[in-house]
């Protein structure tokens, strides 16, 4: 296998690695929004375990947690769900080939990929905010 | 195995959470706009309603298959952020080792709950 060129930024190449258009901020919201995902998911297997000591067990638990602020957490992992995998979903397709147009030969006025790409991750931005909203409702106004 | 089947597998493992967790969001936070609509079965996470899911042999199976692809996704695209900056060797096995344990122990657990509360759990 080819060896893979040194990163010389180190962390810094997480964010700073890059030209800054719209699909660079997506990219680095995508990396945050899973990470924040694994770390909630692997405490939920934990809080979600706690169905072992029955009804009460469970019921004790989940009162531990009413309180807004974990409220709130709830609606940010939900927000970082519906970002993370509406944009996953763009992701799925431009790296498996697909979204991205044929390759053509650079003739003015030039066209890249991201005249195929961009007006998907467009439309699957209004529908993550669409669902953030939604949420939203369902959290703070209908839940109450 | 090969990088490229393990990324493969990272993509697969993506498209079956879509569904699933997609599934699991809209239950367990769209629930009071199902009410609202009429399709809903009371509040998500009320012990009861928790309990009888439990006992149902289709979110048994489920949990279990979001349960693996989830932890894979996951903890294989958390290796791919560590891996970027370019590890010595003996960093990047130490972190295989790691994850493949804490990836197993997690699934076992998990799966162990799900089956064990479809058995046992009385409402
Ligand atoms: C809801 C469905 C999901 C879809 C469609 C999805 C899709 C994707 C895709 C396509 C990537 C690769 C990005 C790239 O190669 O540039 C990715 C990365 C990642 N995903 Fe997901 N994902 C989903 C859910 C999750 C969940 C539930 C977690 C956490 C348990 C998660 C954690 C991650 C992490 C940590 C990365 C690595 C990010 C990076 O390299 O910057 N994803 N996801
Ligand atoms: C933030 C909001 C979430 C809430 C309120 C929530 C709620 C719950 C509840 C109440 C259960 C117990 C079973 C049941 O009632 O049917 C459960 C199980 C489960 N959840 Fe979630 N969940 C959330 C997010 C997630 C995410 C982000 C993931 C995956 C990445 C996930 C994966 C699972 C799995 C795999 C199980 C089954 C665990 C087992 O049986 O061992 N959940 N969830």
């Amino acid at each position: 296998m080819a060896s893979t060129p040194k990163n010389k930024l180190g962390i810094r190449g997480w964010v700073c690695g890059g030209r800054y258009v719209v699909e660079r901020y997506a990219y680095i919201i995508h990396r945050i929004s899973g990470i924040g995902i694994l770390v909630y998911f692997i405490l939920h297997i934990f809080v979600t375990g706690s169905r072992l000591g029955g009804p009460e067990k469970w019921h004790s638990t989940m009162s531990f947690f009413e309180t807004p602020l974990f409220k709130f957490g709830e609606y940010l992992v939900f927000a970082a769900f519906a970002f993370h995998a509406l944009n996953g979903l763009r992701l799925f397709f431009n790296e498996l080939g697909f979204l991205i147009g044929k390759p053509a030969r650079p003739v003015f006025p030039y066209k890249t990929s991201i005249h195929h790409q961009r007006p998907w991750l467009i439309v699957l931005m209004i529908l993550a905010a669409l669902f953030i909203v939604v949420g939203g409702l369902d959290f703070y106004i209908l839940g109450e | 195995m090969r990088e490229s089947t393990l990324w493969r597998w990272h993509m697969l493992a993506g498209a079956v959470v879509f569904f699933l967790l997609g599934l699991h969001m809209v239950i367990m936070h769209l629930d009071d706009i199902l009410l609202a609509i009429g399709a809903g079965h009371g509040k998500a996470i009320d012990t009861t309603v928790v309990f009888e899911r439990s006992k149902q042999a289709f979110f048994m199976v489920t949990y279990v298959i979001l349960l693996g692809a989830a932890l894979y996704h996951g903890l294989y695209g958390m290796r791919n952020i560590l891996f970027e900056l370019t590890l010595k060797k003996g960093w990047e096995t130490l972190i295989n080792r790691i994850f493949i344990v804490v990836g197993l122990g997690l699934f076992i657990y998990g799966t162990y709950v799900a089956v064990f509360v479809f058995l046992n759990g009385e409402v």
